[in-house]
């Protein structure tokens, strides 16, 4: 009952999401794109945070690697495909994730906190120090990629509302793998390492194994949103990778509620929408989002998510 | 002496100053975690609070030592006030809400900063006692007042090492953190050793910044670099260990320093190699005890 109620609920989201472009103009359309590419990047982000008690602070590292990845593959004046530069931007993130999760995950608790923001903070700093990647100035991918297949071209992605729904697929499509992932025997040996790894370590499971495997599909992820806001903005930045992206991402999962999935995409929405309200009205916009957060960490302590089962709840 | 022997002294007394001044960033940072389990990624703006703090009060009574009397004690009375309004919630509460709470009072203290002071690049002038530089070789110098930084810094350490060995604060603190009931059944107030444990690592990050803007400049933003570097010295040190922070600012100060002069286009990077090598040895640092989250 619970459950239909729930996927009534999200395949409603949906379609408001797919109707969207017949009512909203270009502005909206781009804002409601950005949110999207940030809740994708916070999903992934609540496959470590929530599923496997994983506080990754230096997730961004990903999101930086799929945005320099269309970035580089991107020829000056000309598109790149679409189906040649997601999938090498996607596969370059999954493979720095593994590199960084084998040597993050010896360390747990605070120390994994530091070690992920500090090799986030290494790949910052790389970037900068290197020319052909633009160093501190960044670079622009002037053209967005194309989605031409066989002399056949689906959609424009020059085009707000064909961007928009190709954004809304990778939403659809990261909810859909996530969900699968966390409800399969995987995800659940995920949530035995969240609640106790040494329990599960004594049942037989080889934690290391399937924290690393988490770490790679959040980095991947992470990739395609990266490679997403690229695309987008048609402009990268060493910042794709700085700590106050990854501090972002990790406040929309925990504001959102931790372990939903869905609760990332309020999040992402909550935040963008409040962040884009704010900048309207002061240049210091800052210091009331600081505010912001540090009320609702003393006063929800379940995030978002939680005040809307609260809700629930409290109507039967 | 031949101009390499003294171009390399000049390095390392470079790295050894920064090391030193780290470890007051540091220690502070390693010590809230180890005794009261809180991370807090705020900690790096108390530097650039200080920083600031002299700044201003430099330029209003004109000189720095007047300066850093007034700002130690506004520090101390800023970290007691935060400890008591925004810390104490989250003893015992997840890492997690740990880590959003202190980002959003790095939002928040950075656009206070912006909102007093604007976001230019200031500076602060060296004490005129000091304002001279020390002749090593015909074209190389070595500026007085990072020499007496240093020895600052190995003084205050000292005073810290004393506090934490010999007095009865020092005793609550190493007892406090091996093992919070045992303390707290001896008729130990805890609560009073947090709120001092706070306080004493907010004036010294404040303090570290006071020293540093005569030797540095004053700048947006100043506060973050700290965290992060600080970080990989607490990572390096071991978590909890106050030695473990003085020995690994020590290697991060050379490293970063020497790194600039032999590995120019990575410079920033050094750092972070360091520490990923300090975990493929032992994942929790240099003096870390096992167990230690």
């Amino acid at each position: 009952m619970r459950a239909t109620r729930e996927r009534a609920v999200l395949l409603a989201a949906f379609a408001l999401l797919a109707l969207f472009p017949l009512l909203a103009g270009t502005f909206y359309l781009q804002l409601f794109a950005k949110i999207m590419i940030m809740a994708i990047f916070a999903m992934s982000l609540d496959l470590l945070v929530g599923y496997t008690g994983l506080v990754s602070f230096g997730h961004a590292a990903f999101f930086g690697i799929g945005a320099y990845a269309l970035f580089v593959l991107s020829p000056q004046y000309a598109a790149a495909s679409l189906y040649l530069s997601l999938p090498v931007a996607i596969g370059a993130a999954a493979v720095t994730a593994a590199v960084i999760g084998l040597l993050v995950l010896r360390t747990s608790g605070v120390s994994f906190i530091m070690v992920t923001l500090a090799f986030a903070q290494m790949l910052f700093y790389y970037v900068i120090g290197s020319k052909t990647l633009g160093g501190s100035d960044g670079g622009y991918v002037y053209v967005k990629p194309s989605t031409t297949l066989f002399g056949w071209t689906p959609v424009s992605l020059d085009h707000p509302a064909g961007f928009y729904y190709l954004v809304l697929a990778a939403l659809a499509a990261t909810y859909l793998v996530l969900r699968f992932v966390t409800r399969s025997l995987f995800g659940h040996a995920l949530l035995g390492i969240r609640s106790n790894e040494s329990r599960m370590r004594a049942l037989g499971f080889a934690t290391t194994g399937y924290k690393l495997a988490a770490f790679v599909i959040a980095g991947a992820i992470a990739g395609l949103a990266g490679y997403l806001d690229a695309a987008q903005f048609g402009f990268v930045s060493p910042d794709l990778f700085g700590w106050r992206l990854s501090g972002e991402v990790l406040m929309m999962v925990i504001l959102g509620g931790m372990g939903t999935l869905y609760g990332s995409v309020l999040g992402a929405f909550a935040l963008v929408l409040l962040q884009d309200g704010l900048t309207d009205v002061t240049r210091h916009w800052l210091l009331p989002l600081g505010l912001f957060i540090i009320l609702a960490v003393l006063l929800l302590p379940r995030g978002l998510g939680g005040l809307l089962r609260r809700a629930e709840k409290a109507h039967g | 002496m031949s101009d390499g022997l003294a171009f390399f002294l000049i390095q390392v007394l470079n790295g050894v100053q920064e090391g030193l001044l780290l470890f007051l960033v540091a220690s502070g940072l390693t010590l809230v975690f180890g005794i009261m389990g809180i991370i807090n990624l705020a900690h790096g703006s108390f530097y650039m609070l200080g920083a600031y703090l002299v700044y201003a009060l430099a330029s209003f009574t004109g000189d720095l030592w007047t300066a850093i009397l007034i700002g130690v004690p506004v520090a101390i009375v800023l970290g007691l006030a935060l400890e008591t309004l925004l810390i104490r919630p989250l003893y015992g509460r997840d890492h997690l809400y740990q880590v959003l709470l202190t980002y959003g009072l790095i939002l928040v203290l950075e656009e206070i900063r912006s909102l007093l002071f604007g976001d230019d690049v200031h500076g602060v002038a060296v004490p005129a006692f000091l304002d001279f530089s020390i002749p090593l070789k015909d074209a190389l110098t070595y500026p007085a007042y990072r020499l007496f930084l240093s020895a600052l810094c190995l003084a205050i350490a000292g005073a810290m090492w004393w506090l934490i060995r010999y007095t009865r604060l020092g005793m609550a603190i190493r007892a406090g953190s091996t093992n919070r009931e045992m303390v707290q059944s001896l008729g130990i107030d805890i609560a009073w050793v947090y709120r001092a444990v706070f306080a004493l690592g907010v004036a010294l990050a404040a303090l570290a910044g006071m020293i540093a803007a005569p030797a540095a400049s004053v700048f947006p933003g100043m506060g973050n670099d700290v965290l992060i570097v600080s970080f990989v010295v607490v990572v390096i040190g071991g978590i909890g260990s106050i030695k473990g922070a003085f020995l690994g600012a020590l290697l991060v100060g050379l490293a970063d320093t020497f790194g600039q002069i032999y590995v120019p286009q990575l410079s920033g990077m050094t750092i972070y190699v360091l520490m990923a090598a300090v975990l493929l040895w032992r994942p929790a640092g240099l003096f870390g005890r096992a167990g230690v989250g």
